[in-house]
């Protein structure tokens, strides 16, 4: 029977576990609603950029010297892919979702024959992959330490890319990353960023005409300017939307956390007044029987 | 008077969004005053003051740092890499970005293509707008 002091111990330090992660449950509570607002004020410049995209698109389709960011490099052998992740831990499955997703594609895709090239955005990620991937890797971000992201770090990121591109290093690339669907859902997804898939013209645009714009100064300078921009604006949203996810999932396995912490501390105090009482009737019998005795 | 909706977002937020009456846009290629009813028109723009103007007088002001803007004859959206009304430039900083611009510009030389040169130009020619718009703030 495990002894009443030992017991008050344990009691103690679940007591004192619940406590932190309570207190890191309400932080990140505090934190997703920065990040969930951060992550909508996006929103309307990623949209405007759609459409915007999408009547240019349409301007210059079939353009045999499109750019490269917008058709690719017509072929399909190297493959990059942008692991957007956490950067730090605790937070449930929330890193080893996307680690895991992103293992899948690059072996499906190094079992067609290609060749996989992974760039890292978030400390857990990088560790996740060096394990098993170490050689594809050809760089890590790392937000470590910063208090916010902002779009100049997911322009450094396309910059680089786009840099990669024009190189000939890389054909493809996808950029994989956890979608905040809700506070409890986050999905692991993966988007293609290279070759651009145009959004479609909405048919719901009153002017319907949509090649009818002039272009100042013309198509092909302002696409060119353009192209890097969505690109940059498209990795800035799935940094902001991760970050979102993060906190939620971070919540969430917090919330539990706490509550098996309790259903714990429950248990054990149900022990602990058991043995106490245990103890009480066996001393309860030595006496009287003692007294019988006389 | 007529009116059009103009918006004003940058990829950190919607900084605008509200019926005006005329604005006048630094384009790439000069400045543009836009009114209602004006055909459709895509243009890049450079570093510069974008003026709104309502019931006659300039009503508010904003430093945009390069970005596009879609016209069309009921609403104008202006793209911007980064947008800060002109009351809440800081002198100081604006000083300091001219200065890095000056250093990147000077950088360029001798080892880049004349299209990152040209780049570089634009980007400082971008911040002197925005000292000179801190200024007359």
């Amino acid at each position: 029977m495990a002894n009443l002091k030992e017991l008050r111990g344990r009691i103690n330090s679940v007591k004192s576990t619940r406590k932190i992660t309570q207190a890191m449950k309400m932080v990140a509570a505090a934190k997703l609603r920065r990040a969930q607002n951060r992550a909508e004020a996006a929103r309307p410049y990623a949209e405007r950029m759609a459409r915007m995209l999408a009547s240019l698109g349409q301007a210059v389709a079939g353009n045999p010297d499109a750019p490269k960011l917008l058709v690719g490099t017509g072929r399909d052998q190297t493959h990059l892919l942008i692991v957007v992740s956490g950067e730090r831990g605790l937070a449930g499955a929330f890193n080893t979702n996307v680690g895991r997703f992103a293992r899948a594609r690059i072996r499906e895709l190094e079992e067609q024959g290609k060749t996989v090239k992974v760039l890292t955005v978030g400390r857990k990620g990088a560790a996740y992959l060096k394990r098993e991937f170490a050689s594809r890797i050809v760089g890590e971000v790392s937000f470590q330490g910063k208090k916010q992201v902002g779009f100049a770090e997911a322009q450094e990121i396309a910059a680089r890319v786009t840099a990669m591109l024009d190189a000939g290093e890389i054909d493809v690339c996808t950029l994989i990353y956890n979608r905040f669907r809700s506070v409890i859902a986050q999905v692991p997804t993966a988007q293609q960023l290279v070759p651009t898939e145009l959004p479609e013209a909405s048919p719901a645009e009153p002017e319907g005409a949509q090649a009818w714009y002039e272009y100042e100064p013309d198509e092909a300078t302002i696409l060119a300017q353009i192209l890097p921009k969505n690109l940059a604006i498209q990795i800035y949203r799935a940094i902001l939307d991760s970050a979102a996810g993060f906190f939620g999932s971070q919540m969430n396995a917090m919330d539990n956390a706490t509550r098996n912490a309790g259903d714990m501390i429950n248990k054990l105090t149900l022990t602990y007044n058991r043995t106490r009482q245990a103890n009480i009737t066996s001393e309860l019998i030595e006496i009287i029987s003692g007294a019988e005795a006389l | 008077m007529a009116t059009f909706d103009l918006e004003l977002v940058s990829p950190e937020k919607l900084l605008l969004s509200r019926p005006v009456e005329m604005a006048i846009i630094p384009a790439a290629e000069g400045e543009m005053g836009v009114l209602p009813g004006m055909a459709p028109m895509i243009v890049a723009l450079k570093g510069g003051v974008i003026r709104v103007q309502e019931n006659g007088a300039i009503t508010e002001k904003l430093f945009v740092m390069g970005g596009f803007a879609e016209i069309t004859p009921t609403r104008v959206t202006v793209l911007a890499d980064e947008a800060t009304p002109v009351t809440q430039l800081s002198r100081a900083q604006a000083a300091e970005r001219v200065r890095e611009a000056e250093a990147a510009y000077a950088g360029t030389a001798s080892t880049a293509t004349p299209e990152e040169r040209e780049l570089a130009m634009d980007r400082l020619l971008a911040v002197r707008e925005m000292e000179a718009a801190a200024e007359a703030a």
